[in-house]
């Protein structure tokens, strides 16, 4: 029996899915905006900004979005020990040093705005990380803190198997966060409730 | 100083929408959607949402423009919002407003935290379930917006009365379609 959110949904979709799909009106800019700083053009890779968005929702604790964007840089060409290191041990973790700066800025922002120093960012620019590189990294980590919040507030749906993480990542890869056109409800997701 | 030169002198969200006028749109447009489009929340009562997570998360920015905004729809001066940023138990509010606060607060603190206790509060208060997603995804976007603005270091005028004589204009404008400069 799955648990319910805490509103009724137009829809069974899990997680945030079902939220977007439930209110056009607030889930368009959202993903428009998501769009743009994970799949936009960029100096950062899609796996590195997946990196960001995994290691925000890790540190806040969000279950669904942590899968999902954990599954999605796996299927970019992570793999679960560099998301282990990226969590537990960045130090060590088989990124560039630049990507490391970076982490420790998403790091930052997760806790609040204001925990963001000029340490942090002077480090990032000296390990070669440009000025859009830093914003990116600072809204993308700030986009997260909204995610998943709104998930995790409202207390939606999360499914146990990996094959559903596994095919939403397929579709934020070929697809990317814009609504598909055909709805979602044809990726096969909405069997998962 | 911004951490990044950002090319302009705007100061808080607006010198970072001047300088990635690509994101801007998406934030305006969400802004506009849960602050100012047909909601049986009054525009003043979203707004005062706005400006109590944003007190939460330390925004000096934030906190007074919408705080300023909360205030021109509201009919209350500042200290007036302040007494609600403070102990909004005590001010002179809805009690179903009061539960929708205290759901924000929540939310601003993790989206874990929001029980199930907290939503039949504010149901039993004659909240929607609109409402209550309204009060959640608010929350929730301040907490971007605020992580936004203070995250690159904006700077912020000082004199709190810069905002309170800008909120009518502010109010009237909206965010989806203004002149980043007037």
């Amino acid at each position: 029996m799955r648990s319910m959110a805490y509103i009724q949904l137009n829809n069974q979709l899990p997680g945030i899915t079902g939220l977007l799909e439930n209110r056009p009106d607030t889930g368009d800019p959202i993903r428009a905006l998501t769009q743009i700083l994970l799949r936009g053009p960029n100096t950062l890779t899609e796996l590195e900004r997946e990196l960001i968005a995994t290691l925000v929702s890790y540190k806040n604790q969000c279950r669904f979005c942590t899968s999902a964007h954990a599954a999605t840089v796996i299927a970019l060409g992570g793999s679960a020990e560099l998301l282990n290191q990226v969590y537990n041990d960045l130090d060590n973790a088989a990124v560039s040093d630049k990507m490391k700066a970076l982490l420790v800025i998403a790091g930052k922002v997760q806790q609040l705005g204001t925990a963001v120093t000029p340490e942090n960012v002077a480090a990032a620019k000296a390990q070669g990380a440009s000025d859009k590189e830093i914003h990116d990294t600072v809204l993308i980590a700030a986009l997260f803190c909204l995610y998943n919040r709104y998930v995790d507030g409202l207390g939606t749906y999360r499914p146990e198997d990996p094959a559903y993480y596994e095919k939403l990542a397929s579709r934020l890869i070929t697809v990317g966060y814009t609504r598909p056109r055909e709805g979602i409800t044809v990726t096969g997701e909405a069997s998962f409730h | 100083m911004a951490h990044i030169n950002l090319h302009n002198d705007l100061p808080g969200i607006r010198g970072l929408m001047e300088y990635s006028p690509e994101t801007a749109r998406p934030l305006n447009d969400l802004a506009e959607a849960l602050l100012r489009a047909d909601n049986s929340l009054s525009r003043g009562e979203r707004e005062l949402i706005a400006t109590y997570v944003s007190s939460l998360n330390d925004c000096f920015f934030c906190q007074n423009v919408h705080g300023a905004i909360a205030g021109h729809y509201l009919n209350c001066d500042i200290p007036a919002i302040d007494a609600v940023k403070q102990d909004y138990l005590s001010a002179p509010l809805s009690a179903k407003m009061k539960a929708l606060l205290g759901i924000a607060a929540l939310v601003q603190k993790g989206g874990k935290q929001v029980t199930t206790a907290a939503i039949t509060a504010a149901t039993e208060a004659g909240a929607t379930e609109k409402e209550i997603h309204d009060t959640v995804l608010i929350a929730a976007a301040f907490c971007m917006y605020n992580r936004y603005v203070d995250g690159m270091a904006t700077w912020a005028p000082q004199n709190r009365q810069f905002y309170v004589d800008r909120a009518p204009q502010r109010a009237a404008e909206g965010y989806a379609d203004y002149d980043l400069h007037k």
